[in-house]
């Protein structure tokens, strides 16, 4: 039963400034489907990426040995020649490729002359679907196929390569619950073929069901390996794990004097634009004037998706539900419309989607509402100028003058230049994603400074975060999602991550 | 969690930020603070200076810089428009077509149909305000890229041409629309062998640009904003009003000024006040930045395209009417690669070729440096092959200063 596969020793690996991993160590026996958990952000990823020679050999320290030898990976052709495939949560498919050409990629089956011998592709592609339990024909356009069969492309893809080890990155994250009991099934079926399984995932009924042994990890560290044939090892157990850290003391104080209420949705649903599932369902959620709510939820509960499809249906498709500002019913199509009726959005990715980089700081400040400092469509730009002299006095955004370019600003103070921004529309509810997100922790200390004094001139915050006592240090109270529901709302004195995590990672039918 | 990776020379990047700020009266900071929008202006400085070496002045006499805007004036009404596209994050292959077909219906009504001068001028730019609606119409309604309808555009306008004219060329016009691109207004004040209204028309701009630069300068010290030391101020001033008057003198003995530089002045100022000073101006450049975080700032991005496109289509009939003017007729071919000159002057005037950045005024220096640079390898008598390869790697070398500028800055997106 000692029957080691890979082991990994005291890994630990650094990006300038974060130490991502720190003496990690795991063990995973030959034909077991191991799982890995822990909280968003603790570091699974990164050694997943470490495994597979997407971070070479010397770019980490520590030992990788699999088989009982030693190996040394510089990229993903080093790692899947030695049969460790892994599955990416984006999967790495070409849309309009066909099946047998997906498989195949980069791999390609040679007849004469170094031709593809499309005719051997296309059996052996065949035998490979029907291994993964896939009836489809090869020659068709993945394209044409939805996330879960997609998904079965991809292990059919790892198969063609004598896969040893298999490692699924939240293979199940986008699939709904048919196609991930089938994927679940399947994964069963290759342990029996004698396949080893590695598997991230947040779902922790999954994990319970299917895993023999699972590590956590928190905050780069392994935290412990549990049998999950043990009696011990429970959902509560493993949540543990991985929240088990004292709640930081760097969080501002704030009283609490919640007024009227400013925000309110009613069984709000979105699709998701291409796929056939409710990426929001039916969530109900408000806050009140001078309130601080949270939204908790695992990597695609549907945090992101809620926040912008209410934010002037910015995602997804066949919105529906009802919108109430101050208690009166309001429209907001676009996104003029949501800025119109006091809603603000701060993007949890502020450099894809809520700066202008390479414009200055004055000109990303006013962007929201150049309306505000225009006559007849002509700018004041000298009022231009000493608003956004005042918001970089106001909220300490470090820069010599506005005429900065937003882009060379650090993370904090870029965060601070796009609260400017959304502060001069003057909203009556401010949605914030992930506020803190790869700022450092001096500036992040500021943001709460800064959502408190908000707070207490009346306005209203929602704040989604995937730090849970982030959530706690600053918040009233907390709406936990999951797969698109509002599966709780708890009030900050009687909220635990213990508690938050388990609601964050109940299933639907458990919701009810 | 796996993209903290940001290089530390950025922070330190913002420190010299510091010294640049108060150091203002330091011409050599001023320049080093704006190299990119600056490196244009001295590159033009040294091609003029070169080229005037090279043809022992003839390319700065009165007649030949006269020339040179007659013969380049369409081309920069055409990069104004496409400069704006180009921040825009589009571009717009179609101009020279559309150039065609604007000025042959012109020709058409005016030579043809004997219909009045001014007839055919409104005619010409609605036909290019419709092209304009078409094409925002597939791009920003209908989301195709601007790089494929406009080079749709450019087949299915000149195809159009060749029908309007039936696949003859027409001339000529009558004397007061030959005046737009060949005319002059002169003899108002009289003078000694030169025309004492240019001058004075000189005199009046750089009055003009002296007390709009002074109040642009009293309103930043009264908003507490950085300037320019007031020494340093009168001495750009002075350096702007001497370029001006040495070029109005020039013009002034030749044959006066030209009727289509006032309205290539009248655009330029218009549009630079457009780009820099309205809500619209601001909106493209958000749009050309940074398109999704535009579109989460509530930004009407389809609107703000759609409108881009129809400028651009009214800016190709001014410059139909004005090239018709100017060839006194409407050829089939006529305008063939115009769009690719535009294209390079707004580039070599530092527009950015992934959007969000260039102004107008580069791009009429961009113009100019291209126009200079054709007009001295003619004055030379170099072979019309090395003119192309030369221009050809004078755009290469623009555009990866532009490249190369960008690394510097670091601003990655």
């Amino acid at each position: 039963m000692t029957d080691v596969l890979l082991e990994m020793r005291d890994i630990t690996k650094t990006f300038p400034g974060v130490t991502a991993l720190e003496d990690v160590s795991i063990a995973v026996r030959r034909g077991e489907i191991h799982a890995i958990c822990g909280e968003n952000g603790a570091g699974k990823s990164t050694l997943m990426k470490v495994l597979s020679g997407v971070y070479p050999t010397g770019s980490y320290t520590g030992e990788i040995v699999l088989d009982g030898k030693p190996v040394h990976f510089n990229g993903i052709r080093d790692s899947e020649a030695q049969g460790v495939v892994i599955i990416h949560q984006e999967l790495a498919l070409v849309p309009h490729l066909s099946i047998a050409e997906n498989i195949f990629l980069g791999n390609e089956r040679r007849g004469t002359g170094g031709l593809i011998d499309w005719n051997r592709a296309n059996a052996e592609a065949a035998s490979l679907l029907k291994s993964v339990g896939l009836d489809e024909n090869p020659t068709s356009p993945v394209i044409q196929l939805g996330v879960g069969k997609q998904q079965l492309v991809e292990i059919a893809k790892a198969l063609s390569k004598e896969v040893k080890l298999l490692i699924l990155d939240e293979p199940t994250a986008a699939l709904n619950d048919i196609d991930s009991a089938h994927l679940l099934d399947l994964l069963r079926r290759l342990r029996d073929r004698g396949i080893t399984c590695i598997m991230i995932s947040h779902k922790l009924n999954e994990i319970t069901a299917i895993a023999d042994s699972t590590t956590v990890i928190r905050d780069g560290h392994t935290v412990e390996t549990l049998d999950m044939t043990d009696e011990d090892s429970t959902q509560a157990r493993i949540i543990r794990g991985m929240v088990g850290r004292d709640l930081d003391s760097f969080y501002p104080d704030r009283e609490s004097h919640p007024g009227e209420e400013v925000f309110r949705i009613e069984d709000w649903t979105a699709w998701h634009p291409t796929q056939d599932r409710k990426v929001v369902d039916g969530a109900n959620l408000n806050v009140r004037a001078g309130e601080v709510v949270g939204i908790a939820g695992l990597m695609g509960a549907g945090r992101t998706e809620l926040a912008m499809s209410v934010f002037g249906r910015s995602y997804g498709r066949d919105v529906s539900g009802h919108l109430f500002m101050h208690g009166k019913e309001v429209r907001a199509r676009s996104v003029s419309e949501a800025i119109r009726n006091g809603i603000a959005y701060a993007t949890e990715d502020r450099k894809r989607y809520g700066l202008n980089l390479i414009a200055d700081v004055c000109r990303n400040i006013s962007a929201a509402a150049l309306g505000k400092l225009a006559r007849g469509g002509w700018v004041n730009g000298n009022e231009e100028i000493k608003i956004a002299e005042q918001s970089r006095r106001d909220m300490n955004i470090k820069t010599s003058n506005v005429m900065t370019t937003v882009g060379t600003l650090s993370g904090g103070n870029q965060q601070k230049v796009v609260l400017s921004k959304w502060l001069f529309t003057d909203p009556d509810v401010l949605i914030l994603d992930e506020p803190t997100r790869g700022i450092d922790v001096g500036a992040k200390y500021e943001i709460y400074t800064i959502i408190n004094k908000l707070v207490a001139q009346g306005k209203a915050v929602i704040v989604i975060s995937s730090e849970l006592p982030e959530l706690l240090g600053i918040c009233d109270r907390i709406y936990t999602l999951s797969a698109g529901r509002i599966t709780g709302e708890v009030p900050v004195g009687e909220a635990t991550q213990e508690n938050l995590m388990a609601l964050m990672t109940k299933e639907k039918e458990l919701a009810g | 969690m796996t993209d903290t990776k940001p290089p530390e020379t950025r922070e330190s990047g913002t420190a010299p930020a510091v010294a640049l700020h108060t150091g203002t009266s330091d011409p050599r900071t001023l320049i080093m603070r704006n190299l990119r929008q600056s490196g244009i202006y001295v590159a033009f400085v040294v091609i003029v200076g070169l080229f005037a070496i090279l043809t022992d002045g003839v390319s700065l006499s009165p007649g030949n810089i006269t020339n040179i805007l007659l013969q380049y004036s369409y081309i920069l009404v055409l990069a104004i428009g496409m400069v704006i596209l180009i921040i825009g994050g589009h571009i717009d292959l179609s101009v020279g077509s559309v150039v065609a077909l604007t000025g042959a219906v012109s020709a058409v009504l005016v030579i043809q149909q004997g219909l009045p001068w001014w007839v055919g001028v409104v005619a010409a730019i609605t036909v290019g305000l419709a092209v304009g609606v078409w094409h925002g119409f597939w791009v920003a309604y209908v989301g195709m890229p601007a790089f494929i309808v406009t080079l749709a555009g450019m087949l299915l306008f000149r195809g159009l041409t060749l029908q309007v004219l039936d696949n003859i060329s027409l001339s000529p016009f009558p004397g007061e629309y030959q005046k737009i691109a060949n005319g002059f207004l002169n003899g108002l004040f009289g003078g000694q062998g030169f025309d004492l209204f240019t001058l004075v028309i000189g005199a009046v701009a750089v009055a003009g640009i002296a007390v709009s630069g002074y109040r642009t300068r009293t309103a930043r010290v009264r908003y507490e904003q950085s300037v320019e030391s007031f020494p340093l101020f009168v001495l750009r001033i002075l350096l702007v009003g001497a370029v001006i008057m040495y070029f109005a003198w020039q013009l002034a003995h030749a044959r006066g000024l030209p009727i289509v530089l006032i309205i290539l002045a009248v655009l330029v100022i218009a549009y630079g006040m457009v780009t820099r000073r309205t809500v619209f101006g601001r909106q493209v450049y958000a749009i050309g930045g940074n398109l999704s975080a535009a579109q989460l700032s509530g930004v009407k991005v389809k609107s703000v395209n759609f409108w881009m496109f129809v400028n651009m289509g009214f800016l190709a009939g001014v410059a139909g009417v004005i090239y018709s003017s100017r060839s006194n007729g409407a050829q089939p071919a006529a305008g063939n690669m115009f769009e690719l000159d535009a294209i390079a002057a707004a580039f070599i005037g530092g527009a950015a070729v992934a959007g969000g950045v260039g102004t107008v005024v580069g791009a009429m220096v961009g113009g100019l440096i291209m126009a200079v640079m054709s007009n001295g390898m003619q004055l030379m008598g170099i072979d019309q092959s090395v003119q192309s390869v030369v221009k050809g790697l004078v755009l290469l070398l623009a555009v990866a200063f532009d490249i190369y500028n960008k690394r510097r800055v670091g601003a990655n997106r």
